[in-house]
């Protein structure tokens, strides 16, 4: 888009580095959003945002309705989970996930009956409303970041203290190859796009809305104008350059504002923040409709015979989706994402979520395999690109070194892994796996670490209570022997009695007569056996309670209560008490 | 969809083997006007060289087990072997190419851990071992004007023919040092410059049609973002500054900039050498710091040093300074910037 078109008030920031993909963007705009057809089955994953993992609210066989709350946020950073159509729930169980491991997430498996029959969906206007109403609001209607990275919208709504928000910026760059999502969104609902922004802008008590496009879409720039005018809104429509990852928050916030976001802080600390266009899209859509997030915007693009956007309902198989597109007869994986930080699915049985916002099937020659790896040979490139100006050499060097202090120290948490290192690098070295290797290294080190902490924390206080408790009993042993000679000898002992008196008088419990002595030292012997006996017990229980249990499936879940109950039932009834005092764990 | 991949699934044209061969294409045009100075025997000396370096990367790679083809093919072995061809004496004995080429790869390279894990520039090893082993021989350039057949000059370098007194001449940077130490006084940096025959219209005749070569195919080579500016303008800029200096002291002693920039291995030197990135520094002002101070050791050592020119010595110095350099001129990262 020439230069006329971008706001002439606005002045145009640069971030450093950056790389220019061919695109690939033209071929899945030729056609509108499509309106994917209902599939077979869907299965709903629960845990579908960043943080914590909804509970399930539905049980095998339950009828629900579209838009019904299936999964509830367990936590402030967390985001509900609905149906996306009428139906009967059939399973809640593991089922493959659209994660690159493949591995299975917790799922609820719902036959639609075809009829599609809505909850009853109650709009609010957002601004009759407290704001902390308002984030609930948007929190139990699954409303996360539609750009791929699923945080929970709420959580971004709350401005810093003592930092009033300068800025809101409206993320619509789309900077990565193929993707075409919010370009065909921003195209035919702008106006929603637009209300939206108006939400977050209201909570956030923005000052100004920019929304930040990349000028290879001049249409969807159009669009967006043309609807910020017709809302009577004051928001700047943008066009940025076309540079990777121009996209990505940090690097927006940069050419729109001027401010650069370090990895130790959040933009709201720097009176600014960011969303995703279909983010704000579905904002509106959640408070103003009383539609929470129940399907998205996802691009079918790459080795197909119809590239295209459709609009899916979350838990659509990947299989259904794909094959809306027709894919070529030498389409060999497909990825999830865009090529430049999207991941390879691992099964097409994993279904579509709130994070899929393109599926690319793939040919040898549409991503050929990578070279081979070289050896470094020094010569920056990667720096150059970096828009986080790191020195991705320097970082792959100590990675592979496994001196991963070293790569703290050259910042390697500010790393986005946007892969622009990659991309240019001569000897085709994977950077970014080397960062993720060196990042989950740490990661896991950091547990240890905590949990050893944890530990000889726990050792520590147990010795020391051991001490205290011997120390206790000895004291009392002695005091009560001491009780005990002081009788026998007190009429032929004179001088001694007087401290022993005195002892005895500031303890009025002591016992004086010689009987009550020496039942009062066995029955403190019994006492002290009995409570190291029960301390010792309560250690072995700890000694072997379970590891590995943050996150349980139901099925174990069901598992472990069993045996819990076939255990209670073989214990004595002191024991039960106790078992049952102790308050069940559950899978948080 | 078993295979194992990551991503970006997309990458750009770049390899190695690209890189190498832009930086064997640059070379070119200093390479035509070396051939139209002093003849066709220069093609042979790079085919020797090239041949020898082959070999012994191969030797070296098979016997630490590493894929032949794949480094074999990566050109880095060809652009040590024309450096080392086109900084020797173009009819040394073709032995004392060979010995070099073996040396920069066998020792300065693959006992090092080979690509990109040298710490001094292989070519430049080569020159300071010879010129230190075999000074004469390192030190006899052909006579200007000295017009041999290509057959004579392939007998020379083959070690058939007497090695004659013609041949042994020296470069205009040699020749002006001498004149110099010889006159005591007497003779002053201008007049030997206008009247000696051996230098030509700002430098010496001829070389300065080779350096410009170089200088062509740098920019180039920086057009084409496979070199940045900082190690070469920090090069040129060093060794100008201290010849700039010392010539407007005492102009009657000391040679003016450009006779400096376009003599010797300046101009090879600057778009080369200093910005081979495997022995160079790796932020930007560290590159600038490093061609800066590889320009100012060359000047000094070219003038008052011993040796006829002072690139190699000063870049294997630097060379040694690189981690230090590196290390304490980390650019500030995103966001970062205010609080450096």
């Amino acid at each position: 888009m020439p230069p006329e078109l971008t706001g002439v008030l606005q002045k145009l920031f640069r971030f450093k580095g950056g790389v220019k993909p061919d695109t690939n963007k033209a071929p899945s705009v030729q056609d509108p959003i499509g309106q994917a057809p209902l599939p077979a089955r869907l299965y709903v994953p629960l845990h579908q945002s960043i943080g914590g993992a909804p509970n399930p609210l539905v049980q095998p066989g339950e009828q629900v309705r579209k838009g019904q709350l299936i999964g509830s946020a367990d936590r402030w950073v967390s985001s509900a989970v609905h149906a996306p159509t009428s139906g009967t729930v059939l399973a809640v169980e593991e089922h493959v996930a659209a994660h690159p491991s493949g591995l299975p997430t917790l799922s609820v498996v719902i036959e639609p009956d075809g009829r599609d029959e809505w909850i009853d969906r109650v709009p609010v206007d957002h601004r009759s409303l407290p704001p902390e109403r308002v984030r609930e609001l948007l929190r139990d209607a699954g409303v996360v970041g539609l750009g791929g990275a699923v945080f929970p919208s709420h959580a971004k709504l709350t401005a810093a203290k003592a930092v009033p928000v300068e800025h809101l910026v409206i993320n619509g760059a789309e900077c990565e190859p193929f993707m075409t999502c919010d370009d065909v969104l921003m195209r035919e609902r702008a106006e929603e796009i637009v209300r939206g922004s108006a939400i977050f802008r209201d909570l956030l008590a923005a000052r100004q809305v920019l929304i930040g496009i990349e000028d290879n879409k001049p249409e969807a720039v159009a669009a967006m104008r043309e609807a910020v005018d017709r809302l009577g809104e004051d928001y700047e429509v943008v066009a940025v350059p076309t540079r990777y990852p121009a996209g990505g928050a940090k690097q927006l916030i940069r050419v729109l504002t001027g401010k650069e976001v370090p990895a130790s802080k959040r933009s709201t600390e720097l009176g600014v923040q960011c969303f995703n266009v279909a983010t704000a899209y579905t904002a509106y859509r959640a408070l103003a409709h009383g539609e929470p997030v129940i399907s998205r915007i996802v691009t079918l693009t790459g080795n197909v015979e119809h590239p295209r956007n459709w609009e899916v309902r979350l838990g659509t198989p990947m299989h259904d989706l794909v094959a809306l597109g027709g894919p070529k007869a030498d389409t060999g994986s497909y990825l999830m994402g865009g090529p430049m930080m999207g991941f390879e699915i691992p099964d097409l049985a994993a279904p579509v979520v709130k994070a899929t916002n393109c599926v690319i099937a793939g040919s040898p020659t549409l991503f050929p395999p990578s070279p081979p790896e070289m050896p470094c040979i020094r010569c920056g490139a990667c720096a150059e690109v970096c828009p986080h100006e790191l020195q991705p050499f320097e970082l792959y060097w100590f990675a592979r070194a496994r001196n991963f202090g070293k790569t703290q120290e050259y910042y390697l948490f500010d790393c986005i892994e946007c892969g622009c290192c990659s991309y240019v690098c001569p000897s085709h070295i994977p950077l970014v796996q080397y960062f993720r290797f060196a990042k989950s290294e740490i990661w896991a080190r950091e547990r240890e670490k905590q949990a050893a902490e944890a530990a000889k924390e726990r050792f520590e206080l147990r010795n020391a209570r051991e001490e205290r408790e011997q120390a206790e009993k000895a004291e009392r042993l002695a005091k009560a022997a001491a009780a005990r000679t002081s009788e026998r000898k007190a009429a032929p002992m004179p001088a001694d009695a007087v401290p022993v008196v005195a002892d005895a008088a500031a303890n009025p419990l002591a016992p004086s007569p010689e009987v009550a002595a020496l039942a009062s030292d066995a029955e403190a012997i019994k006492k002290a056996t009995i409570v190291a006996a029960m301390e010792r017990a309560r250690a072995q229980r700890e000694a072997v309670r379970p590891r590995n249990t943050e996150r349980l499936s139901a099925e174990q879940e069901k598992e472990i209560a069993a045996i819990e109950a076939r255990r209670r039932a073989l214990q004595p009834d002191a024991e039960r008490a106790d078992a049952a005092s102790t308050p069940p764990r559950t899978a948080e | 969809m078993t295979h194992f991949t990551t991503p970006p699934y997309v990458l750009g044209q770049a390899s190695v083997q690209r890189v190498m061969l832009q930086v064997l294409l640059a070379l070119l045009p200093g390479i035509a006007a070396y051939v139209w100075l002093v003849g066709a025997c220069i093609v042979l000396q790079l085919a020797i060289a090239t041949l020898a370096a082959l070999a012994g990367e191969a030797l070296m790679l098979r016997l630490r087990g590493r894929p032949l083809r794949l480094f074999l093919s990566d050109g880095s072995a060809i652009v040590t072997a024309w450096l080392i061809a086109l900084t020797f004496p173009p009819l040394a004995p073709w032995w004392l190419i060979v010995v070099g080429a073996l040396f920069a790869i066998v020792v300065a390279k693959q006992l090092y851990g080979g690509l990109g894990q040298n710490p001094f520039n292989p070519a430049m090893i080569a020159f300071a071992v010879c010129i230190v082993s075999f000074p004469a021989l390192m030190s006899q350039w052909p006579v200007l004007g000295l017009k041999l057949s290509l057959g004579e000059q392939i007998e020379i370098i083959a070690g058939l023919a007497q090695r004659i007194d013609v041949m042994s001449g020296a470069t205009p940077l040699d020749s002006l040092k001498t004149a110099l130490k010889l006159g005591e006084g007497a003779v002053d940096v201008p007049t030997l410059l206008a009247t000696q025959d051996v230098f030509g219209n700002f430098a010496g005749r001829g070389w300065e049609w080779v350096s410009g070569g170089y200088l062509l195919g740098g920019l180039w080579l920086w057009r084409r973002k496979v070199i940045n500016w900082h190690a070469p303008l920090g090069f040129l800029a060093g060794l100008s500054l201290l010849a700039g200096t010392l010539w407007g002291w005492n102009p009657q002693q000391f040679a003016n900039p450009l006779f400096h920039l376009f003599s010797g291995g300046a101009m090879l030197g600057a778009f080369f050498i200093v910005t081979d990135p495997v022995s160079g520094c790796t932020t930007p002002r560290g590159k600038l710091i490093f061609g800066f101070c590889a320009g100012v050791l060359a000047y000094i050592i070219r003038v008052f040093g011993g040796y006829p020119d002072g690139v190699a010595f000063a870049v294997l110095l630097m060379n040694l300074c690189v981690p230090l350099i590196d290390m304490y001129t980390q650019p500030p990262i995103f966001g970062m910037k205010d609080a450096q």
